[in-house]
């Protein structure tokens, strides 16, 4: 019987999802991106900070975004900077989606005194500017790579997804599914991973996409404020710099466009997708 | 109710708390010592360094025990003491910080509420009218996505260089010293358009869309369907669908106060307007900590402040709090 429905299932998602605008756009431009920033670097002329020969030179079949005051490739930083910032993506939002979800089923099944007390944890991460936070250990931390961002990142991030996790949670673990498992003396972990998070698959996909865009603009902050990745260049430092070595007043638009253009597209992109996905997993809003 | 807000006010007193002891650990725990650092750059003669250094660490406070270094800190900040800048020194890191507040109120303030009440205005009218939904709800999406920073470079570059409309560094004049005069008020002004523009522009599509968003929700809930089979005019349906649509909203803006703190941060950074975030650049630039512990706690204060806010605000707008029928977390 299981196995005659399922498939069916995936499938009208699957069609309705092929059907979304929304989604086809926005997976669209984040392929592009990805493909971008896999074989951008292998375009590149030039190394990131390496002097290509001609300084505040505008975007010509040479140097196809320009370069520099100091005669840096625009495009091989642009190169460079987009898999860094994919790679924040990834594991900023992916861990800050993993505490999220730890602290919520955690807190939303067992209710109680750890529910409390989780929520209180919660609720102080919530209050307390994450950036602040984040720019303090960023000045207290010498050395800084992409790894070390993205833990922080997650770490400070989680508490909204906590928050709508504990929710779900706690709608589903009334449920008589959840019940005759816990009658079946099955372990609360096992519980929630096999009963509880497959019914919530796709709120979690959609919690994951909206963490990643988060991640990749919290690290553009903190890059812009000087405070990012000390050994690779990112498209905030990029930024950082035009605005310092005044891109501005010499009008070298070319340096400071690019990457602005690059997370605005992404980050666009991926709420965009998040939207045609609600829209695909969630027969109301389906427009007929 | 009260129920409601002994928990809020709990958390916010933990909160204060935790964020007061991380915040004395700043000047601590930093790389290097400040007062060496300082001396350094005096270049003195070893012996008059040597005295120096024992009369600032007196100064600062520094060679008590740790302890009492702690109990200190908490007395000094109920006496509204945040020691003394290294940056400016020996200016009061508190006098440094009331000269920047009223930059952050003119600023942030009319951002905030200006953007809310539109992005929500806007979303609600756009959402299930289909062409506004395909043309405008789209730049919504661009506008949330756009890094604050990046869309005070491109305003301060595209209005301030390419075409002279709007100055783009400071908040006045710097021929100007501050006065009642109306040229200054005007100076004042102009500087403030493109930092405002840039904040309220990327707020207004993240409330725009967020509304948009919730009152399709609504539109479709029963009790939307059954004043639509009573025969409700269109516009009272959406009444009372933008009524409830706007409760999470409310506590959207609660959620989103980090962010907008970080976007703050960054856009007086591209404009140097001297609000607080400013005044953290030129800290970490100065290794001053005191100054960034003294703009760190200030922040939470007014973090909590407005959290505080927001939670009446939310008790005014739905009954439901009120009667204690449903507690928010």
């Amino acid at each position: 019987m299981e196995a005659v429905t399922e498939p069916k299932k995936g499938n009208e998602i699957l069609f309705f999802a092929l059907r979304n605008t929304k989604l086809r756009v926005g997976l669209a431009i984040i392929l592009f991106f990805v493909v971008l920033a896999i074989i951008g670097p292998h375009l590149a002329k030039y190394k990131p900070n390496e002097f290509a020969g001609a300084q505040t030179h505008p975007p010509s079949l040479q140097y196809w975004f320009g370069t520099t005051s100091f005669g840096n490739d625009v495009f091989s930083q642009f190169a460079y900077g987009l898999g860094a910032a994919f790679e924040v993506g990834i594991l900023g939002g992916g861990l800050g989606t993993l505490i999220g979800l730890l602290v919520g089923f955690l807190a939303g099944y067992r209710g109680g005194l750890i529910d409390e007390f989780l929520n209180m944890l919660t609720n102080i991460v919530l209050v307390i500017p994450a950036l602040m936070v984040l720019l303090i250990i960023a000045v207290y931390l010498r050395a800084r790579g992409v790894l070390i961002e993205s833990i922080f990142i997650g770490c400070f991030n989680w508490p909204w997804t906590a928050r709508a996790v504990r929710a779900q949670t706690f709608s589903l673990r009334t449920r008589e599914f959840v019940d005759l498992a816990r009658m079946s003396a099955r372990k609360p972990l096992q519980i929630i991973a096999t009963e509880i998070a497959p019914n919530m698959m796709s709120y979690l996909l959609l919690v994951f996409i909206l963490q990643f865009g988060g991640a990749i603009l919290t690290a553009a902050t903190l890059d812009f404020i000087g405070l990012g990745p000390t050994n690779v260049t990112s498209l905030g430092l990029m930024m950082n710099n035009a605005v310092i070595y005044g891109a501005l007043i010499l009008g070298l638009w070319w340096w400071f466009i690019p990457p602005g253009i690059a997370i605005t597209a992404i980050v666009g992109a991926l709420y965009v997708t998040n939207v045609g996905l609600d829209e695909a997993f969630n027969p109301k809003l389906r427009e007929m | 109710m009260r129920r409601y807000f002994e928990r809020k006010l709990l958390i916010y007193l933990l909160t204060f708390f935790l964020a007061v002891s991380i915040d004395w650990l700043i000047p601590r725990f930093m790389p290097g010592n400040p007062v060496q650092g300082m001396i350094a750059r005096a270049n003195l003669q070893a012996e008059a360094a040597k005295m120096i250094y024992n009369y600032y660490m007196q100064a600062f406070g520094l060679n008590t025990p740790i302890w009492r270094q702690y109990l200190n800190f908490w007395i000094a900040i109920f006496h509204g003491d945040f020691g003394t800048s290294i940056w400016l020194f020996p200016e009061p890191v508190i006098k440094i910080i009331k000269d920047a507040v009223p930059f952050d109120i003119l600023l942030l303030l009319p951002a905030i509420l200006g953007s809310w009440y539109a992005g929500n205005h806007f979303g609600a009218f756009a959402a299930r009218s289909k062409w506004l939904d395909n043309t405008i709800l789209p730049i919504g999406y661009i506008l949330t996505a756009t890094p604050y920073m990046w869309l005070g470079i491109l305003l301060a570059w595209a209005l301030g260089i390419v075409v002279h409309v709007f100055p783009f560094s400071g908040a006045y004049s710097l021929t100007m010293l501050p006065s009642f005069s109306w040229s200054f008020i005007w100076s004042l002004a102009v500087h403030w358009v493109l930092p405002f523009m840039s904040l309220f522009l990327v707020m207004f599509g993240g409330w725009a869309i967020g509304m948009r968003n919730m009152i399709i929700y609504e539109l479709e809930a029963d009790y939307s369907h059954y004043l639509e089979a009573l025969g409700a005019p269109r516009r009272l349906v959406r009444r009372y669908a933008f009524d409830n649509a706007v409760l999470p909203q409310i506590t959207g803006l609660a959620l989103q106060l980090g962010v907008i703190v970080a976007g703050a941060l960054v856009t007086e950074i591209v404009f140097a307007y001297p609000g607080i975030g400013y005044l953290i650049l030129q800290a970490i630039q100065n290794e001053d900590y005191f100054l960034l512990q003294g703009c760190f706690l200030f922040i939470i204060i007014g973090v909590l402040l407005a959290n505080f806010a927001i939670d009446v605000a939310y008790v005014l707008v739905d009954p439901r709090t009120r009667m204690g029928m449903q507690g928010e977390g």
